[in-house]
C-alpha cells in the first residue's frame, strides 16, 4: 500500500516537471515549447465551443511533446478521434476539428466523414489545422470532393522543429531522408528552413553557418533568401547560438548503419524509442506489484518516458553500455544509504527533513529499479553470441577487414533467413567502408536476397543503390582508409568506463559526423580540405549580417554554442557523442542538436524500404 | 520674447492667440469669393472650384487644389456636371458630389478614380445640401434633396445608403443642420424654423432643448464641434446657444459645466461674418477680429485655421502649460526655469536665485516639464528653442530624471517643423501629431511623394526599416515604375540602385505594379531582384512565362508551389505526382524516357496485380525497359522471378503446394517438407543457388522431419560446403545429442572445442583445447565446468600454466 502511494507522488511529480527538463540546457528551449503551445491555444479559442478533435494518427506522437490531454481540455476539447474513413463517432460538440498533415489521401477520409455526415440535425462546425503547413494542393482535392465549403476555418499549424529534450530539437519528419536522396523532393529541406527561421526569431539570428552536403547547401540557400524576405524588422535578440553546422546524412551514411553501443542507443536499437516513449517486455517489471500476489503478470508492454527530466537516466542515458552497470550499482549504494538515514534521524526536526526528502528518494529509487530491469534485458541480448558475432563483423568492416570479399557472416545470416533489415544493415555497411561493392560481391549479395527474401525487394536494393548506401565500386580507389586514418575513425583503445574520445559509443568506432563538428570547433575544417573533398556534396561557410548592438561580448571563458543539424536524422549513439564534447572541460563548445528525425540503422533502412516487413518474420 | 502675449486676448479664465501659419503662395484672382472651397483637417490639402454655378458650356470651372500652404498640386477645368459640394476623405481624397447625387472622387493629384451615386431618386430631385463627414468608420457623406429627403453614406468606401424618414412640415431644404455620429450611430439635426429635429434610420423626432425658447427665434445656423461634444445654435435674434453633448441621440442637453481651470479647456464658439470674427465663450465675453477678405475656417481638433486669399492663420486657445509659463507675472516653477536660464545666458547671477526658488518647492522637475510640453505646443522656431535650452538647463541639477520626453519631443519638434515648412506644407500642431500618429504622417508624405522627405524622417526617428524606409521605398518605386517617359532598363537600374536590398521591399509588389502599368518587360526585370522565389511564380504565371515561373518555383523548394504547373519539371513533378497519381508519373517517366524508373514502376505495378497474366505481363514490360536501361542484373533477376512464377503456378495445379508469392528460398523450403526433394533439387540447379544456402536449407530441413538417416546420407554426399559444426548445432536444436555426436570427429581442428561443447562433452573440449594450446579456447572450456569436473579444471590450468611459461 505504501509503496503504491510513494508511486502516485512520483508521477504527480513528474507530471509536474513534464517540460522543466527543457529548461536546463544552455538554451532555454522551452522558449519554442511555450511559443507553439500557444499558438495552439490561439487555434483552439478561435473555434468558439465545445470540441472533438479528429487526430492524423501519425501526428500524436509529436503532438504529445508539446502538448498534453490537459491543455486541449482547457479549451474544451471534449472528444479525441483517429482519422479513418466512414462516418464520425457521435459526439455532442459544437466543433470537429481535424488536425492532419497535408496529404491528399488523407484529404480523402476527411471528405469521406463530412459527406457521411447527416446534414439534417448537424449543426456541427468543421475546421481544418494542417500540420505542418496548409497546401493549395489539399485544398484543391477537398474542393474537387465538394466540402471545402463545409470548413469554417481553415488553419496550418507550424510545427517544424518540436523540443525533444533539454539539448534536442527533432521535426519528427520520417521520411525526410527518402523524400531528399531517393526522390528529389525538397519539401522537407524547405520545411526546415522555415523552422530554422522561426529558430532564429526566438533565439535570434545565428551568426555563423557551416555546412556539408547538397542538402546543407539549399537548406542555407532557402534560409539566406528568407532572411532577406522577412527581414524587415530586424531581429533585436541576442544571438543564443553562435554557429549553425548544417550536415547531410549523406555525408556519414556509415555512423547509422552501426550498432549503438550506449545505454539509450541500445535501448532504442532493441526496442525502438519513439516520441520519447519506449515499451518494453512486462515480464521484468512484474516484480512492482509485490503485495498482491504475482498471479497475474502484467501483458500489457510496459511504457516508459526516456528524457533528461529523470535525474539517474540523463546521468547514464550516454554511457557505453559496459558503464552502466557500474553507475547503476553505485546509485543503488546511494539510495539505499539514504534510506538508512533515517536510522539516524532522532529528534523530530530531522525526521521531519527525512520525510520531507522522501518523495525524491523514492522516485529515484523507482527509476533505479526500471533502469536495472532495462539493464537486465539488454545485457540478455548483448551477451548473446549473435549479438557478439554482429558486432565483431561490423568492427571488422569499420577496420577495413576484407571489405572487399563475400563475408560469410553474411552468408550464413542470409542461409539462416535472419531478419533482413539486419542483412541490408551489414551489406551497405560493408559497401560504404570499401567505397562501393565489387560487381561480382554486390551482385551475389543481392541474388542471395532476392532468392532467400523476395524478388519484391528489388525495389529496395534499387533504393539503396539511389540513395548511395549500396553501390558498385567505380574506377577510383576505395578512399575509405584515408578517410578513417585522417579522421581518426577508429580508436583501437577506446575506453568505455571513463571515455577521453567519443570513440566510446561505438566501442571504437568514432562518428564521422561527429569527428567532422569536432575538427570544425577545432582546429577548422581547413586541416582536412582533402577529407572534405571525397565526402559527396560541397562545404561552405556563411556569415549573417548581426545589427549593431547585438555582437555578443564574450566572457572570458564563456563557452560557445553551436546548433548542429542533421539533415536526414541521427542516432542517439551521435547525440550521445555530441553530448559528450559539450562536456569535455576545454573544448569551449556547447552543442544543441537538431535533426528532421531521430533513427537507427533499422529505422533508417526501413525508411528506405518499398515493401517493409515486420522485422520479427 | 517678452512680446509673446501680445497676441493673446483674454475670454474669460482663458486665452485665445492667433499664430501666422503662411503666407499663402496661391494667387488667386478673385479671392475665396464665389468658390466652393474644401480643406482638410489636420493641415490637410485644399480644393477649389470657381464659380461652380456658372453654366455657360464655353467656360468651364477650374477645380484646384492646393497643399495647405497654397502651393499648387493639381488643377484641371471641370468637365462634368454643376458640383454642391466638395470635401476630403480621412485618406486624402477629393469628393466632387454632383447636383444629380453622383459622387466623383479623386486622388490628391487630380487623378480620377472612381465614382458612385447617391441613389436613383435623387437624380429627378436633385441635391440641395451635401455634408461630408468623418466617423470612426471612415469618411461619410449625407444629402438633402429638393424634396426634403436625408440620404446618408456612412462610409464611402463601403457603400451603403440610408434614405432617412420624412421631416414633418418640412419644404425645401432645412434652414440648417448638421451630421452626428457617436457610438456607431450616424444621425441627423436639423432645424426649420424654430423647431429642432433630430432624425434617424426610423424615425424624426421632436427635440426641446432647455433653456432655448421659440421665443428666441428661428435658428439659422448650427455647428457641432470636431470631437462631436459640443453643439452651438444661433437663432435669428442673435442669440447663441451652446450645449454640452452628453448623449447626442437622446439629446439629453445638460448645461455647459462651469469648468474651472486647469481641469479642462473650456468650449467656445467662433462666428464669422463679412467683416469680423467673433470668439464666443461660455461666460458669455467675446473676442472680435477684424477680417479684411472672405475667409475659410476649418476646425481642427484643437483650433481652428482662418485661411484668407493672403494668409494662414491658427486661432487656438492657449495651451495651460503656456499660459503658465508666459503669463505676465506668473510664478509657474516653468516660467522661473526659463528666467533662470534667460539670466544664466547672461551671466548673472540672478540665475542662481530663480533655481534656488525652484529648488525649495522642490519644483524642479515639474519646472522641466512645463517647459518640455510648452516647447511642443510653440509654433515659433526661436520659442521652442528657448524653452528646449531652459529644460536642458533645468535637467542639469536633477539626476534621475528620465530623458525621455526631452529627447522625443525634440525628435518629434524637428520632424514637424520639417513638415510644417510651406514647401511641405502640413500644418500640424503637436496635439494634432500625436493624434495622428507617426504612422500616418509618413504614410501622408508618400501620399505627397515627398519621398526624400519621408526617408529622411523614417531614419531620423529610427523606425524600424519593415514599417519605415522599407515602406517608402515600395511606395516611391511603384510610382516610378510608372514614369512613362524613362526606359525599362533605367526604371530597374534605378529602382535597384535605391530600393537595393532593403528588407521587407517586395519586387514583386512592385513588377505587379510595373505589370499592371503594362509594362511586361520591366516587371520581368524587376522579378529577377526578388528574393522569395516563392513570390515570383505567380506573378510570372499571370504574365504567362510558365518556363521562368519553373525555374523559380523549384528554387523556392517550395513543392506546393508545384500546384501551379502541370507538366515539364521534374524534381518538383515527382514529388508533386508521387501525392498524386500513380498513372501521370508513368506517363512522365515516358516522357522523359526514363528507362530505370520505368521499369521500377511495373515492377511496383505487378504487385498490385492479382492475376497472374496480368503479373507476367507487367513483369515482362519491366523486362524490355530494363533491358533499355542496360541493367543486366536486373533484367536477370525479373526473368527469374516470371520464372519462378510459372513453376510454382505448375505444382500448385499438379500438386496443390500453395507456393505462389513465395521466395525461392521458401519455396524450396516448402518442397522439402512437402518430401518433393526432385523438384527442390531442380530449383537449386536451375537457379544457381550457392551450395552454402542449399546445404543449409537441406540440413535445417531434414533435422527439423528427423529424418537422421538421410541426413547423415546427404552429409556424406560430398566434403560439406558450410562444414560440420553445422550439423552438430543444428543437431543439438533439435534435441538430438546422439545424432550431434557422430558428426563432432568430422568438425575442423579450429571448430573442435565448439563442438565438444555443444554436445556437452567437457573431456573431448579440454583435450582438444589443450592439444590446440589456445588460451582462449582454455578459458571458455573452463567457464563451462562446475565443480564437480576438478580433474578437468586441474588439467585445464595445467596447461595454462604452461602456455602461459612459454
Amino acid at each position: 500500500m505504501r509503496l503504491r502511494r510513494s508511486h502516485l507522488i512520483c508521477c504527480a511529480a513528474s507530471k509536474e516537471k513534464m517540460a522543466a527538463h527543457l529548461s536546463y540546457g544552455r538554451v532555454n528551449l522551452n522558449i519554442l515549447r511555450e511559443a507553439a503551445r500557444k499558438e495552439l491555444r490561439e487555434f483552439l479559442d478561435k473555434c468558439a465551443g465545445s470540441k472533438a478533435i479528429v487526430w492524423d494518427e501519425y501526428l500524436t506522437g509529436p503532438f504529445g511533446l508539446i502538448a498534453q490531454y490537459s491543455l486541449l481540455k482547457e479549451h474544451e476539447v471534449e472528444k479525441m478521434f483517429t482519422l479513418k474513413n466512414g462516418r464520425l463517432p457521435p459526439a455532442d460538440v459544437k466543433n470537429i476539428i481535424f488536425f492532419v498533415r497535408p496529404r491528399l489521401e488523407l484529404m480523402d477520409i476527411i471528405a469521406d466523414n463530412i459527406t457521411s455526415e447527416d446534414r439534417h440535425h448537424s449543426s456541427r462546425d468543421f475546421h481544418i489545422l494542417f500540420v505542418p503547413r496548409r497546401s493549395m494542393l489539399c485544398e484543391q482535392r477537398l474542393k474537387e470532393q465538394g466540402v471545402l465549403a463545409s470548413f469554417i476555418n481553415i488553419d496550418e499549424y507550424i510545427l517544424d522543429l518540436i523540443p525533444y529534450d533539454g539539448d534536442l530539437l527533432s521535426m519528427e519528419y520520417e521520411s525526410a531522408f527518402r523524400e531528399c536522396y531517393l526522390e528529389n523532393d525538397q519539401t522537407s529541406l524547405y520545411h526546415t528552413a522555415k523552422g530554422l527561421m522561426t529558430l532564429q526569431a526566438l533565439y535570434g539570428t545565428i551568426p555563423q553557418i557551416y555546412g556539408k552536403g547538397e542538402c546543407a547547401r539549399l537548406v542555407a540557400n532557402m534560409m539566406l533568401r528568407m532572411k532577406r524576405e522577412f527581414a524587415g524588422s530586424q531581429n533585436q535578440i541576442l544571438p543564443v547560438f553562435d554557429t549553425l553546422l548544417l550536415l547531410d546524412r549523406n555525408v556519414d551514411l556509415l555512423t547509422p548503419l552501426a550498432t549503438q553501443l550506449t545505454y539509450e542507443g541500445l535501448i532504442d536499437e532493441i526496442y525502438g524509442i519513439s516520441n520519447g516513449y519506449v515499451k518494453l517486455p512486462p515480464e521484468k517489471f512484474a516484480q512492482k506489484k509485490q503485495g498482491e500476489g504475482s498471479k497475474d503478470l502484467p501483458t500489457e508492454p510496459k511504457k516508459l518516458q526516456l528524457n533528461s527530466a529523470e535525474e539517474l537516466y540523463a546521468e547514464i542515458r550516454d554511457k557505453n553500455f559496459n558503464a552502466v552497470g557500474a553507475a547503476l550499482s553505485k546509485k543503488a549504494k546511494i539510495i539505499s544509504a539514504a534510506f538508512e538515514e533515517r536510522h539516524n534521524a532522532k529528534t523530530v526536526g530531522e525526521i521531519k527533513q527525512f520525510v520531507s526528502q522522501l518523495p525524491h528518494m523514492q522516485a529515484a529509487r523507482s527509476s533505479l529499479a526500471n533502469h536495472t530491469s532495462i539493464a537486465e534485458l539488454i545485457k540478455d541480448i548483448t551477451t548473446s553470441e549473435a549479438f557478439f558475432d554482429n558486432l565483431t563483423v561490423e568492427q571488422e568492416f569499420m577496420t577495413g577487414v576484407d571489405t572487399d570479399k563475400v563475408n560469410t557472416y553474411i552468408e550464413d545470416c542470409i542461409a539462416q533467413k535472419d531478419p533482413l533489415i539486419k542483412i541490408l544493415r551489414l551489406v551497405c555497411m560493408q559497401s560504404v567502408c570499401n567505397n562501393g561493392l565489387k560487381h561480382k560481391v554486390m551482385d551475389y549479395y543481392k541474388r542471395e536476397i532476392l532468392q532467400t527474401y523476395g524478388y519484391e525487394h528489388m525495389l529496395t536494393l534499387n533504393n539503396l543503390e539511389k540513395a548511395g548506401l549500396l553501390k558498385p565500386q567505380t574506377g577510383s580507389r576505395n578512399n575509405y582508409p584515408t578517410i578513417r586514418k585522417t579522421l581518426k575513425l577508429w580508436m583501437e583503445d577506446a575506453n568505455e568506463q571513463n571515455p577521453n574520445d567519443i570513440s566510446y559509443v561505438y566501442s571504437g568506432y568514432s562518428p564521422l559526423s561527429i569527428r567532422l563538428t569536432q575538427i570544425l570547433a577545432r582546429p577548422g575544417w581547413r586541416s582536412i580540405e582533402e577529407v572534405l573533398k571525397m565526402l559527396p556534396g560541397p562545404h561552405f561557410e556563411e556569415r549573417q549580417q548581426l545589427p549593431s548592438g547585438l555582437h555578443k561580448k564574450r566572457q572570458q571563458g564563456e563557452n560557445r554554442t553551436t546548433l548542429v543539424f542533421f539533415l536526414g536524422g541521427v542516432t542517439y549513439a551521435e547525440i550521445a557523442a555530441l553530448r559528450f564534447l559539450s562536456q569535455v572541460e576545454d573544448s569551449g563548445m556547447e552543442y544543441v542538436i537538431a535533426t528532421t528525425k531521430l533513427i537507427n540503422g533499422t529505422t533508417w533502412i526501413k525508411s528506405l524500404m518499398d515493401r517493409p516487413e515486420s522485422p520479427t518474420q | 520674447m517678452a512680446f509673446i502675449t501680445a497676441s493673446w486676448n483674454p475670454l474669460g479664465d482663458a486665452f485665445y492667440r492667433k499664430t501666422d501659419l503662411y503666407e499663402m503662395s496661391w494667387s488667386l484672382r478673385d479671392g475665396l469669393r464665389d468658390s466652393l472651397v474644401a480643406a482638410a483637417p489636420y493641415g490637410g490639402p485644399i480644393a477649389l472650384l470657381r464659380e461652380p454655378q456658372r453654366r455657360s458650356p464655353s467656360s468651364r470651372p477650374q477645380l484646384e487644389i492646393y497643399s495647405a500652404s497654397g502651393g499648387t498640386i493639381a488643377s484641371f477645368p471641370w468637365k462634368s456636371g454643376p458640383v454642391v459640394q466638395l470635401g476630403w476623405t480621412v485618406s486624402d481624397e477629393l469628393l466632387c458630389i454632383q447636383e444629380d447625387g453622383t459622387v466623383l472622387i479623386y486622388d490628391l493629384f487630380g487623378s480620377f478614380k472612381r465614382h458612385f451615386s447617391m441613389g436613383q431618386e435623387v437624380v429627378q430631385s436633385q441635391v440641395m445640401e451635401a455634408k461630408v463627414f468623418h466617423s470612426p468608420y471612415g469618411t461619410g457623406i449625407a444629402i438633402v434633396t429638393s424634396s426634403s429627403r436625408f440620404t446618408l453614406a456612412t462610409n464611402i468606401d463601403d457603400l451603403k445608403l440610408r434614405r432617412l424618414p420624412e421631416v414633418p412640415g418640412l419644404q425645401g431644404k432645412p434652414s440648417c443642420w448638421v451630421v452626428l455620429t457617436q457610438d456607431r450611430q450616424t444621425k441627423v439635426l436639423l432645424s426649420n424654423g424654430p423647431e429642432l429635429f433630430i432624425l434617424d434610420n426610423t424615425s424624426c423626432t421632436v427635440v426641446c432643448p432647455p433653456g432655448l425658447s421659440p421665443q428666441d427665434g428661428n435658428i439659422v445656423h448650427m455647428s457641432v464641434s470636431f470631437s462631436y461634444k459640443y453643439l452651438a445654435l444661433l437663432t435669428d435674434s442673435g442669440h447663441l446657444w451652446t450645449a454640452f453633448l452628453l448623449h447626442p441621440f437622446n439629446l439629453e442637453f445638460t448645461c455647459l459645466p462651469r469648468c474651472r481651470r486647469p481641469k479642462s479647456q473650456q468650449p467656445s464658439v467662433v462666428l464669422m461674418w463679412d467683416r469680423l470674427l467673433l470668439v464666443v465663450g461660455v461666460c458669455n465675453e467675446t473676442i472680435q477680429y477684424p477680417i479684411e477678405d472672405p475667409c475659410v475656417l476649418v476646425g481642427e481638433m484643437d483650433g481652428v485655421r482662418i485661411i484668407s486669399s493672403s494668409n494662414q492663420e491658427l486661432l487656438q486657445e492657449v495651451p495651460l502649460v503656456c499660459q503658465d509659463i508666459f503669463k505676465i507675472a506668473s510664478m509657474a516653477p516653468g516660467a522661473l526655469l526659463l528666467e533662470a536660464h534667460r539670466e544664466y545666458e547672461k551671466s548673472s547671477q540672478k540665475a542662481d536665485e530663480y533655481l534656488r526658488e525652484i529648488k525649495e518647492q522642490s519644483m524642479l522637475g515639474e519646472a522641466v516639464r512645463q517647459c518640455v510640453e510648452a516647447a511642443g505646443h510653440e509654433y515659433d522656431t526661436n520659442t521652442q528653442k528657448s524653452l528646449m535650452r531652459a529644460a536642458s538647463f533645468g535637467k542639469c541639477f536633477l539626476t534621475d530624471f528620465s530623458p525621455d520626453q526631452f529627447v522625443t519631443t525634440c525628435r518629434e519638434l524637428r520632424v514637424l517643423n520639417a513638415v510644417r515648412d510651406s514647401s511641405v506644407g502640413l500644418p500640424l500642431t503637436h496635439t494634432q501629431f500625436k493624434q495622428l500618429t507617426l504612422q500616418v504622417l509618413i504614410d501622408r508624405l508618400v501620399y505627397r511623394q515627398f519621398y526624400p522627405l519621408a526617408i529622411e524622417v523614417c531614419r531620423y526617428l529610427k523606425i524600424p526599416d519593415y514599417q519605415g524606409v522599407s515602406r517608402v521605398l515600395k511606395h516611391w518605386a511603384s510610382c516610378k515604375v510608372q514614369q512613362k517617359d524613362l526606359t525599362d532598363d533605367a526604371i530597374a537600374r534605378a529602382v535597384c540602385m535605391k530600393v537595393g536590398d532593403s528588407p521587407g521591399v517586395s519586387y514583386s509588389d512592385i513588377a505587379a505594379k510595373a505589370y499592371e502599368c503594362g509594362r511586361a518587360e520591366l516587371a520581368i526585370k524587376l522579378l529577377d531582384f526578388e528574393a522569395r522565389s516563392g513570390e515570383q511564380v505567380p506573378l510570372l504565371l499571370k504574365m504567362k512565362r510558365s518556363q521562368l515561373a519553373l525555374s523559380k518555383a523549384v528554387e523556392s523548394g517550395d513543392t506546393d508551389l508545384g500546384e501551379c504547373f502541370t507538366g515539364r519539371s521534374q524534381p518538383l513533378q515527382t514529388g508533386f505526382c508521387k501525392l498524386q497519381e500513380q498513372e501521370t508519373l508513368k506517363d512522365l517517366y515516358n516522357q522523359d524516357d526514363d528507362h530505370q524508373e520505368l521499369a521500377n514502376y511495373y515492377v511496383t505495378a505487378s504487385y498490385r496485380e492479382k492475376r497472374l497474366e496480368g503479373r507476367l505481363s507487367l513483369l515482362q514490360s519491366a523486362v524490355d525497359e530494363y533491358n533499355k536501361a542496360k541493367n543486366e542484373f536486373a533484367v536477370k533477376t525479373t526473368e527469374d522471378e516470371m520464372r519462378l512464377l510459372r513453376f510454382q503456378r505448375k505444382l500448385d495445379d499438379e500438386k496443390g503446394a500453395g507456393l505462389l508469392g513465395l521466395s525461392l528460398q521458401v519455396t524450396m523450403e516448402t518442397l522439402l517438407s512437402l518430401g518433393l526433394h526432385k523438384q527442390a533439387e531442380q530449383l537449386y540447379k536451375d537457379f544457381r543457388v550457392p551450395d552454402k544456402r542449399y546445404w543449409w536449407l537441406k540440413l535445417k530441413s531434414l533435422a527439423e522431419k528427423e529424418e537422421w538417416d538421410e541426413l547423415e546420407k546427404f552429409s556424406k554426399s560430398k566434403k560439406s560446403p558450410i562444414g560440420y559444426l553445422a550439423f552438430v548445432e543444428v543437431c543439438i536444436k533439435c534435441n538430438n545429442k546422439y545424432e550431434a555426436k557422430k558428426y563432432v570427429s568430422k568438425v575442423t581442428p579450429e571448430q573442435k572445442v565448439k563442438a565438444h561443447l555443444a554436445v556437452g562433452d567437457l573431456e573431448g573440449a579440454a583435450d582438444a583445447a589443450i592439444e590446440r594450446r589456445n588460451e582462449a579456447e582454455i578459458g571458455a572450456v573452463l567457464s563451462r565446468c562446475s565443480a564437480s569436473n576438478s580433474l578437468v579444471i586441474e588439467r585445464l590450468n595445467r596447461a595454462r600454466a604452461a602456455i602461459a611459461k612459454k
